[in-house]
């Protein structure tokens, strides 16, 4: 149920890329963009930070209650050592760390994380740890396609990039222009994404880029946009 | 169809499941009044599943296929979490699953009680013949601790000098920290293919076996049988189910069987992990009674009975809790 960018691999095409599709009991396939070694000790060292602030808080704030206070900061302490992802990772999916990455673990059916799945995958972490600094765990995420450290495996978790799900960008407003005969799918998504993608990208960098497209427009620069946003209109509206 | 028509035919269904989608779940206590019919969810989700589909068919602009994506993304994180009323897992997880999946992979269990014991008993009787060989798996200084612990001329029997004027509480928390904390690796051991597990019990029972022959050796019975014999049979236990969980783990790596490695070992990975949380569960109990009832200054007797009976009731938990449905089907 599973591929590596089915639909492309199907075209004969295998892609570099970190996309896992996977496929939902309504025939949609789900994308996943799978999140790599380095992403992921950045949400790590981020956590290691909030874990120590954590610690040396509740140190300074348990040492005024005496012995009782000693009882409960170990307690505390342990808790915080083996459970502080569980938590964040069953509210959210992500714990502080991996939410300012962009990135949140997940079931790798796209479903969110489930109690039972969040404790295999970080009681485990000790495996991945050995012998020393996570060494296991990159390894083993550099063995798989999936970038599934030990914890993953068992877990059968993935951690992958929240998908942004802001506005909708709109496309400029141009004179619909019939495209050129034979254009293929990809050529017309190509088309479609450029024209969409305007308010990211600067006017030079617009014109250098439709500028390839020279012959097939016949003409360069602000000219030669203004009429591929006419061939996009043309693609999403009709004339 | 154009893409246009196409988005104004459909946009009013899309917004109101972004709507819904907003609006926060069931059960959370923030809906307000007039928040959308959850209902209609499924219907939605179903729907935009087709749009979806239909947008990538006809190859229609890419943010329009992204904005499709998004709403089918989150509708199927929605309706496929699941939510039970933890409370209850909790209960029915002690009474229930936790013996019952033991019992399933009681294999494991012998095999991790043997590597355990196995050593154990070795090195006890080696230590109780042999005044040297207890040097060979602790260094002299952890052995003169041991002795000064269990010493009857110390004022507080089983603890360090330098925590014997601590509380029972704080020895609470730092059993909890620590003897959970073996435990957990142990289980993860076995991710290592066994060899983390099968280290940690071979030498957590070279060593509670070294130092149990060493000081029978030195006749410190009195002081250390009866502190040790109640909670240890919590936490012994424990530490062999630990083992059991990370050789579960193993066996699905080393022998996967017919599945391929990962899907073995996501298979194996569910009941592995009840058995670390059951033992868990055990080690707390074991680190309450070893806090609270161990350093209790009674009569050996007593504490021996007391010992008997914890015995008797893991070994009756352990055997008969949750059979019946579990086990029946």
């Amino acid at each position: 149920m599973q591929r590596q960018a089915g639909a492309l691999a199907a075209q004969g095409m295998t892609p570099l890329d970190t996309l896992l599709e996977h496929e939902t009991p309504e025939g949609i396939l789900l994308e996943l963009r799978l999140a790599g070694p380095v992403v992921r000790a950045c949400a790590w060292a981020i956590d290691a930070v909030i874990r120590g602030v954590l610690y040396i808080g509740l140190g300074i704030l348990l040492s005024y209650l005496g012995q009782m206070g000693t009882a409960v900061m170990l307690i505390l302490f342990f808790v915080i050592e083996w459970f502080y992802p569980v938590f964040f990772e069953v509210r959210s999916g992500m714990t502080p760390g991996k939410q300012v990455m962009g990135v949140w673990v997940i079931h790798d059916n796209g479903t969110p994380v489930s109690l039972p799945s969040s404790l295999v995958r970080n009681l485990l972490r000790t495996a991945d740890f050995f012998p020393l600094f996570y060494g296991a765990g990159l390894l083993t995420m550099l063995m798989n396609r999936q970038f599934k450290r030990l914890g993953d495996l068992a877990a059968g978790t993935l951690v992958v990039y929240r998908d942004p799900h802001g506005q909708r960008r709109a496309m400029p407003e141009a004179q619909p222009e019939p495209p050129p005969q034979g254009l293929s799918y990809a050529g017309q998504e190509a088309l479609l994404d450029f024209a969409e993608r305007d308010a990211q990208l600067s006017a030079e960098r617009k014109a250098e880029l439709a500028t390839l497209l020279h012959p097939v427009t016949g003409c360069g620069g602000a000219a030669a946009v203004a009429k591929l946003h006419g061939y996009a209109n043309w693609l999403a509206r009709g004339r | 169809m154009r893409q246009q028509q196409f988005e104004a035919l459909h946009g009013a269904e899309w917004e109101e499941m972004e709507a819904l989608l907003d609006a926060a779940p069931r059960g959370s206590g923030r809906r307000t009044a007039n928040a959308p019919d959850p209902m209609r969810l499924p219907r939605l989700y179903r729907l935009v599943c087709g749009h979806y589909a239909a947008v990538r068919s006809r190859h229609y602009s890419p943010a329009l296929a992204a904005r499709l994506r998004a709403l089918v993304l989150r509708g199927h994180r929605r309706l496929y979490r699941r939510s039970d009323p933890w409370l209850w897992r909790i209960i029915g997880f002690f009474v229930e699953v936790f013996p019952a999946t033991l019992r399933r992979y009681q294999r494991y269990f012998w095999l991790s009680l043997l590597l355990f014991v196995g050593p154990g008993l070795f090195m006890g009787f080696g230590a109780y013949f042999n005044p040297d060989l207890i040097y060979s798996v602790l260094p002299a200084e952890n052995v003169a601790q041991m002795e000064a612990m269990y010493d009857p001329a110390s004022r507080q029997v089983g603890r360090t000098e330098a925590r014997a004027a601590e509380t029972d509480f704080q020895m609470f928390g730092f059993y909890i920290k620590n003897n959970i904390g073996i435990g957990f690796r142990t289980f993860a051991g076995g991710m290592l293919a066994g060899l983390g597990t099968l280290f940690f019990l071979v030498f957590n029972g070279l060593v509670l076996g070294g130092v149990a022959g060493h000081l029978t050796r030195l006749g410190y019975t009195e002081t250390f049988w009866p502190f040790v014999s109640g909670h240890g049979a919590f936490e012994l236990t424990a530490i062999v189910i630990c083992g059991a969980a990370g050789l579960v783990l193993a066996h699905a790596i080393v022998n996967p069987g017919q599945a391929t490695r990962p899907e073995a070992l996501k298979r194996a990975a569910r009941p592995a992990l009840v058995l670390a949380m059951g033992a868990a569960g055990m080690l707390l109990v074991a680190a309450f009674v070893e806090a609270f009832w161990s350093p209790a200054p009674l009569p050996p007797t007593v504490k021996f009975a007391v010992a008997g009976a914890l015995w008797a009731l893991v070994a009756a938990y352990l055997t008969w809790m949750g059979r019946g449905r579990f086990e029946a089907g």
